[in-house]
């Protein structure tokens, strides 16, 4: 309530101030924005769902309040099929992240992401496979070679979700270097990263963001990162290494390479000047130092793409992971 | 020592007038919004997370932990006067603080229900001052095993100290598992019990159902019985506080054991609603008069709220140490924290001393000041009680239909509360108990999670919840609960039969 009265009390005062320049201006908000995070509080897309929120209300980059709602049932499948159901309401954006073709390739749900019509690519984030910091595996050749002498199940390792990008990478793993593992699904990527310091686990692959204050405590240890360059942060954070510092899997002869998407979409049948305007939003939110700030902290790779380079890329991401959970065997017999 | 002078530097920093001024703000919205059921303490804090953003990151912590007591205190309010839980923990506060409230004697039970959660999170967070390097460490000894080891002997402390036929409870808890496994397969990743519905992707939720069965549930059971308001003659002046504070202390044996469980359960982290219902299960058994457990018995509020409030509390060490929420609540604190640039971890206790310090100094301040403000409320909400039922019963309807929508922001939900509401009726007229049921759709879906995930790592062996002296001290500790009548009972006649 206070704070729609606040927005109501902004937006006149800039309506006042801006009315003889917007007579060019397209298409804005009329109600408030929801913003729909098909995954639970407190994971690595609710955590930059809310930072945008509070970024767009601190800098007052909107004149309507945008709203954060998680919808989390199914893998996500409720905010998708919410967003679809929804279309003509250009008052609903979604972020997204691997589920955005995971969930429905292995649950069969009747959705696919050309549902909805994609807005802009805002970053992607990164992979790193760790390892407990008390174990001897320096490197990734001295943890494959752990892995091919166990026994085919023994070691363990842990994810956040079943068939999701955890798993897919950790297959991954395993084509590459000829191990087996047994994965284990948990809730989110801050109890995994806890479960492999307490040594339930053997290695996990975690975002950088998930792991990195048990890196900065000395209780894990990075051995690479799953991107095709090494990160680009230099900043040291533990023992005198930066993110920079990790280096790729493939140079380490463990061939795996995964990016997670954040992005953003809309409601089916949104125009083109609906589209623009979130464009223009989002790169204003691109510009501010806590957005810079937030990117730094989770060490993420910050390639930005909108209109036909965007949606081509999510359309060669959604092959390849057809191929990826086919090879994997997740797909759902509907599929 | 050096801690001891961090924590009052902490309450200097607590002290200033910008933020107790936060304080009270806090705990006043925290109360309205635990008296709204099904809007809860994470809903609450997600939606004020925001404009916390111009604060100071201490101030914002201030602000968001003080909702965090507000809605632990608001939660109890609903639960004594209408039987409507409004958080989780709260379900077992209804059993002994509804019957209480319906002989006229709400003043009372809300009087132990929030002096009981303000000892529970007190002595929480003197274990934290105390021992918070210590209990970092033995949080990390949890895995799946021993997770699964402690909700057994949830499950199992309050099943076999319970006093209805075993079979009804079974039954009931049955029906509860049943509806814990609709929705998406976390293990597998696949959907079960859906039948194509999309409505059904989010399985049914904990709060929809408890919003059903005890709000709709009770106004139907009043209705048919002549629309009678019990409770209306509560007394309602603030003697009753300094009465009820006079028997309170002879209460001190449940009031400590129920702490030594919420802390327990807090840290592990299990949460405050396995604490909630272990400590009730344990005092009906334990309690000299626990015969009359359910029948408005003030130790059967002190228990559950003692706990629910020491484990509510605990939760948020491994938040700060470990970067692991142990409610739904702290999860959002936690995304607030990496918003403000903090980084929860081994490292906060050592980087952002001032931060960690000023939070654990507020939890003093905002529990005391909690206490101050409810307690001084306590006539005005027995007065509530005086209201005529033909005005108050759609009164909480619509708060029940606000609460059910504003979990998911959905009208599926207000429908499904409905029929929760038969369901809970007609359960009651044939005297099934409702409690394990709600065990069950609270805590099944995490358990079976637990057992599934200890399985998966040790290839199918039963003998990973044996496989060291933790797990297997949880679980007998969890199989002599279950079968503590049959053990009362052979020990009995062995002892007749040496005399």
């Amino acid at each position: 309530m206070y704070r729609s009265i606040l927005s109501i009390a902004f937006s006149a005062a800039a309506a006042l101030g801006a009315s003889s320049i917007a007579a060019s201006a397209a298409w804005e908000p009329v109600r408030p924005v929801e913003f729909i995070v098909p995954a639970g509080t407190g994971g690595g897309a609710d955590q930059m769902a809310r930072t945008i929120q509070g970024i767009v209300t601190k800098h007052n980059l909107m004149k309507q309040p945008l709203v954060v709602i998680n919808k989390s049932g199914g893998a996500g499948g409720e905010g998708f099929l919410d967003v679809k159901a929804s279309q003509n309401n250009p008052h609903k954006i979604i972020i997204t992240l691997s589920n955005l073709f995971t969930t429905p390739l292995a649950t069969g749900i009747p959705f696919n992401w050309k549902d909805l019509t994609p807005v802009a690519m805002l970053a992607l984030d990164e992979f790193v496979l760790w390892v407990n910091a008390e174990k001897p595996y320096k490197n990734v050749k001295d943890y494959v070679d752990a892995l091919k002498q166990a026994s085919p199940g023994s070691m363990k390792m842990g994810g956040t979700g079943s068939k999701q990008e955890d798993q897919i990478i950790t297959v991954g793993i395993e084509k590459a270097s000829g191990a087996k593992f047994t994965y284990i699904p948990y809730k989110g990527g801050g109890e995994v990263a806890v479960q492999l310091v307490g040594n339930h686990v053997d290695s996990t692959v975690n975002n950088p963001i998930e792991a990195i204050a048990q890196w900065r405590g000395g209780k894990l240890r990075p051995l690479c990162v799953f991107d095709g360059k090494p990160m680009a942060y230099d900043e040291p954070i533990a023992d005198g290494k930066a993110w920079k510092d990790i280096p790729t899997c493939k140079s380490q002869g463990l061939d795996m390479e995964y990016l997670m998407l954040r992005g953003i979409f809309m409601a089916p049948k949104a125009t083109k000047d609906q589209v623009a305007y979130y464009i223009d939003l989002f790169n204003k939110v691109r510009a501010t130092p806590d957005w810079q700030e937030f990117m730094k902290s989770g060490a993420f790779n910050t390639t930005f793409m909108t209109g036909d380079d965007y949606a081509k890329w999510v359309e060669t991401e959604e092959k390849r992971h057809q191929v990826l959970m086919k090879e994997a065997g997740f797909l759902a017999p509907s599929n | 020592m050096e801690e001891l002078a961090n924590l009052f530097h902490g309450f200097a920093v607590a002290l200033q007038p910008f933020n107790i001024m936060v304080m009270i703000l806090g705990i006043v919205l925290g109360v309205v919004i635990g008296v709204l059921p099904g809007l809860g303490g994470a809903n609450g804090v997600a939606i004020l997370l925001p404009l916390t953003f111009s604060m100071s990151p201490t101030s914002a912590i201030i602000m968001l932990s003080c909702i965090y007591w507000g809605a632990l205190f608001g939660g109890a309010i609903t639960s004594i006067l209408f039987n409507i839980p409004g958080e989780p923990w709260s379900v077992a506060t209804t059993f002994d603080g509804y019957p209480m409230a319906q002989q006229g004697k709400a003043g009372e039970a809300l009087t132990a229900a929030f002096t009981s959660s303000f000892v529970g999170a007190l002595f929480a967070v003197i274990m934290i001052t105390l021992v918070a390097p210590l209990v970092a460490s033995f949080a990390l000894q949890f895995g799946p095993a021993e997770k699964f080891a402690v909700y057994f002997l949830a499950f199992c402390s309050f099943v076999g100290l319970s006093k209805e036929p075993p079979f009804k409870t079974i039954a009931a808890m049955m029906i509860g598992f049943a509806l814990a496994a609709v929705g998406l397969d976390s293990i597998t990743g696949q959907l079960r019990l859906t039948f194509g519905v999309t409505e059904l992707l989010n399985g049914f939720d904990f709060l929809i159902a408890v919003i059903g069965l005890f709000g709709i549930g009770e106004i139907l059971l009043t209705m048919e019985e002549g629309l009678a308001f019990r409770g209306g003659n509560a007394k309602i002046n603030l003697r009753v506080v300094l009465q009820t504070w006079k028997e309170l202390p002879a209460y001190w044996m449940t009031s400590l054991r129920s702490c030594l469980i919420g802390c327990w359960m807090g840290i592990t982290p299990a949460g405050a609603t396995p604490a909630s219902f272990m400590s009730y299960g344990i005092a009906k058994r334990v309690a000299k008069r626990g015969n009359n457990f359910g029948k408005g018995e003030i130790e059967g509020v002190v228990a559950p709220e003692t706990a629910a409030h020491a484990a509510g509390t605990a939760a948020l060490l491994p938040m700060l140490s470990l970067g692991v929420p142990g409610s739904p609540t702290a999860a959002v604190l936690l995304g607030g924290l990496l918003i403000w640039g903090l980084q929860p971890g081994p490292m906060l206790f050592v980087e952002q001393k001032e931060f960690v310090w000023g939070l654990i100094a507020s939890m003093y301040l905002g529990n005391l000041v909690g206490l101050i403000v409810v307690l001084t409320c306590v006539p005005i909400f027995a007065a509530i009680l005086r209201v005529p039922f033909s005005i108050i019963a759609p009164l909480i309807l619509v708060l029940c239909a606000i609460g059910a929508y504003s979990v998911h922001s959905s009208t599926f939900d207000v429908v499904l509360m409905l029929v929760f509401g038969v369901l809970g009726y007609l359960l009651k007229k044939c005297n099934y108990p409702l409690a394990p049921l709600v065990l069950a759709i609270v805590l099944g879906d995490k358990a079976e999670e637990a057992f599934r995930q200890s399985l998966l790592g040790s290839q199918g062996s039963l003998g990973v919840f044996f496989s060291n002296a933790l797990v297997s001290s949880i679980m007998i500790l969890g199989l002599i609960a279950l079968f503590w009548t049959a053990i009362q009972e052979g020990y009995t006649r062995l002892r007749t039969r040496l005399a």
